[in-house]
């Protein structure tokens, strides 16, 4: 494990024709780590998720990707992911090769992939056509009761990324709120990279175990960027930016606009903090009008056992 | 009796439809809107779960996805995905699902994946999410869509979630479907059932100053009537300030 920052961690683990999964479910969307990869040119990467939301469809956009693997494309809340579309229905900026699952599928495979199984079995895609265009969705006989189940193979990336709240300096990660899939994804990957909001003491993780939800020897790489999932959020640290959604809804149905948002807010940015240098110079009340209040959990006593 | 939108109908129309029921699995938009309005009049012991990991949300704000970090705050419990799909969903725990589609046929099948043909897409759209496991599992489906001709088609471009297949008595079960699959589906325009020996799409109520043949010209299939048609309540005066003036203030979804 090593304190890297963000440049020096894609450029580490992040390599042309590699598959990766940038996971968090609506929430935890590392945004910082998906611009790093799009200044980096990085191409023909395979890209899971199961929701690839914004950050996907920018990297689409950008040509980062040859292959997609998901289970629901959409802007949250908001409606079509039109980069990612325009790429599977003509071919813009280049052709991406899709693998679709259901949510519950891709779990599936990233626990597969995590417990080093030859499959995982889950009871779905009955009546569902999924199985006719996915050959890797199989149906096996139940050893046990003879009856049908369908499969799903290990899902293992070349890299996961993933965000979280804090981590002290050895990088034992502790995140609350939507845990979505990541401890699944992170023990799945060969490489994992963690960005987090805040580095604290390792006295603040040992008072609190169960908040831990991925030790350090499953880390590879911890990255320290606060305010590193815009428009996405961290729970209790800033809220999501629907108007950020709402605006990429619009701009993003046209191939020039996309550009123009790409050159501006990612190819004309050194790092991370100088997108957030510009955002706050466009809105200096951002952080204001996303800010997370205050709801503190109330302590609880692990006790002393000397 | 005061004036009301489609959406106000719809969500009155599904709140109401959730009476005595406990564990209520949500989408955003609607059915949260209407979950939570059912939970203040007819199912105060209603629970709402989320996909996104959540059982038991009290959100403070509309929210805006069903990853919101309102339904966070508050909840009763917030656990991984996997937990949810295998200890809530697959286990059979959840009573009631809301769904929706760009596509459905006479039985309550449903299509969210594509427009067109898969390798070669008309329109790409979301794909199942959690909608095929949910279609599977829920104990009972509840459909809220607004009627229109070419999302109430005769054949599906794609089969996403299983309603009642080809209508069969008894085909869900014999295919190892544990939920009953669609038994409501709640228009803009009236709402339908379906039937329990057909499994076909049949219209139950109609909404005030509506008419069969509007409801029909939205179909693409002779829709089948039930023989005790009756008009639907309109949205009481409580249920619409609950809404306008707590749920949705906005009018993010109701207006």
């Amino acid at each position: 494990m090593e304190l890297l920052n963000m440049k020096d961690a894609i450029e580490k683990y992040v390599h042309d024709g590699a598959t990766i999964a940038i996971e968090g479910f609506t929430a935890f969307i590392c945004f910082s780590a998906a611009h790093e990869i799009i200044r980096q040119k990085r191409r023909d990467l395979t890209l899971c998720r199961m929701t690839p939301d914004l950050i996907y469809d920018q990297m689409v956009a950008a040509g980062c990707a040859c292959k997609l693997i998901f289970s629901y494309l959409g802007n949250p809340g908001v409606g079509p992911l039109y980069c990612i579309r325009r790429a599977i229905e003509k071919g813009i900026p280049n052709q991406l090769e899709i693998e679709e699952y259901s949510h519950f599928g891709t779990i599936c495979r990233y626990m597969a992939g995590a417990a080093r199984l030859p499959f995982f079995p889950l009871h779905s895609y009955i009546g569902d056509e999924l199985p006719s265009v996915n050959p890797k969705i199989k149906f096996i006989k139940s050893p046990y009761d003879g009856k049908s189940i369908a499969v799903v193979p290990p899902l293992n990336p070349d890299v996961a990324i993933i965000h979280a709240q804090r981590a002290d300096m050895m990088g034992n990660i502790q995140m609350w709120g939507l845990l979505g899939s990541q401890k699944e994804v992170a023990f799945a990957s060969r490489h994992l990279v963690v960005v987090v909001e805040e580095i604290v003491d390792e006295e603040v993780v040992r008072s609190d175990p169960n908040r831990t939800v991925i030790p350090n020897l499953a880390v590879d790489a911890l990255v320290h960027q606060p305010f590193g999932t815009h428009p996405s959020y961290v729970q209790g640290y800033y809220d999501r930016d629907n108007d950020f959604y709402l605006k990429w809804s619009k701009l993003s149905r046209d191939e020039e606009k996309t550009r123009q948002w790409l050159d501006k807010w990612v190819y004309g940015v050194k790092d991370w903090n100088e997108y957030l240098a510009k955002l706050e110079a466009e809105q200096p009340d951002i952080w204001q009008r996303l800010s997370a209040g205050e709801a503190y959990s109330k302590p609880v006593n692990y006790g002393e056992y000397k | 009796m005061t004036e009301y939108s489609p959406s106000e109908f719809m969500i009155t129309a599904s709140a109401r439809a959730l009476a005595g029921e406990k564990i209520v699995f949500v989408g955003v938009g609607l059915p949260g809107v209407a979950c939570n309005l059912a939970r203040r009049t007819v199912a105060p012991e209603i629970e709402m779960v989320y996909e996104s990991g959540i059982f038991g949300a009290r959100p403070a704000r509309s929210p805006l996805s069903i990853g919101d970090p309102t339904l966070v705050s508050g909840a009763t419990l917030s656990c991984p995905q996997n937990d949810l799909f295998m200890n809530y969903l697959q286990a059979g725990r959840i009573q009631v699902a809301f769904i929706g589609a760009a596509q459905i046929d006479r039985f309550g099948n449903l299509n969210s994946t594509v427009i067109g043909d898969y390798h070669n897409p008309k329109v790409r759209l979301p794909g199942s999410g959690g909608a095929c496991e949910i279609a599977i599992h829920a104990q009972k489906i509840f459909l809220i869509m607004r009627l229109k001709k070419r999302a109430f088609v005769e054949k599906l471009d794609f089969l996403t979630s299983p309603g009642h297949l080809s209508g069969k008595p008894g085909e869900r079960e014999a295919m190892g479907i544990p939920g009953s699959g669609p038994q409501l589906l709640v228009s803009d325009m009236g709402t339908f059932h379906f039937d329990k020996t057909t499994g076909e799409m049949t219209l139950a109520d109609i909404r005030p100053g509506v008419t069969v043949e509007q409801i029909q010209a939205e179909i693409s299939w002779p829709l089948k009537i039930a023989p005790n048609l009756k008009n639907v309540d309109s949205p009481t005066d409580e249920e619409l300030r609950i809404i306008r003036e707590e749920l949705d203030p906005k009018g993010i979804y109701s207006k």
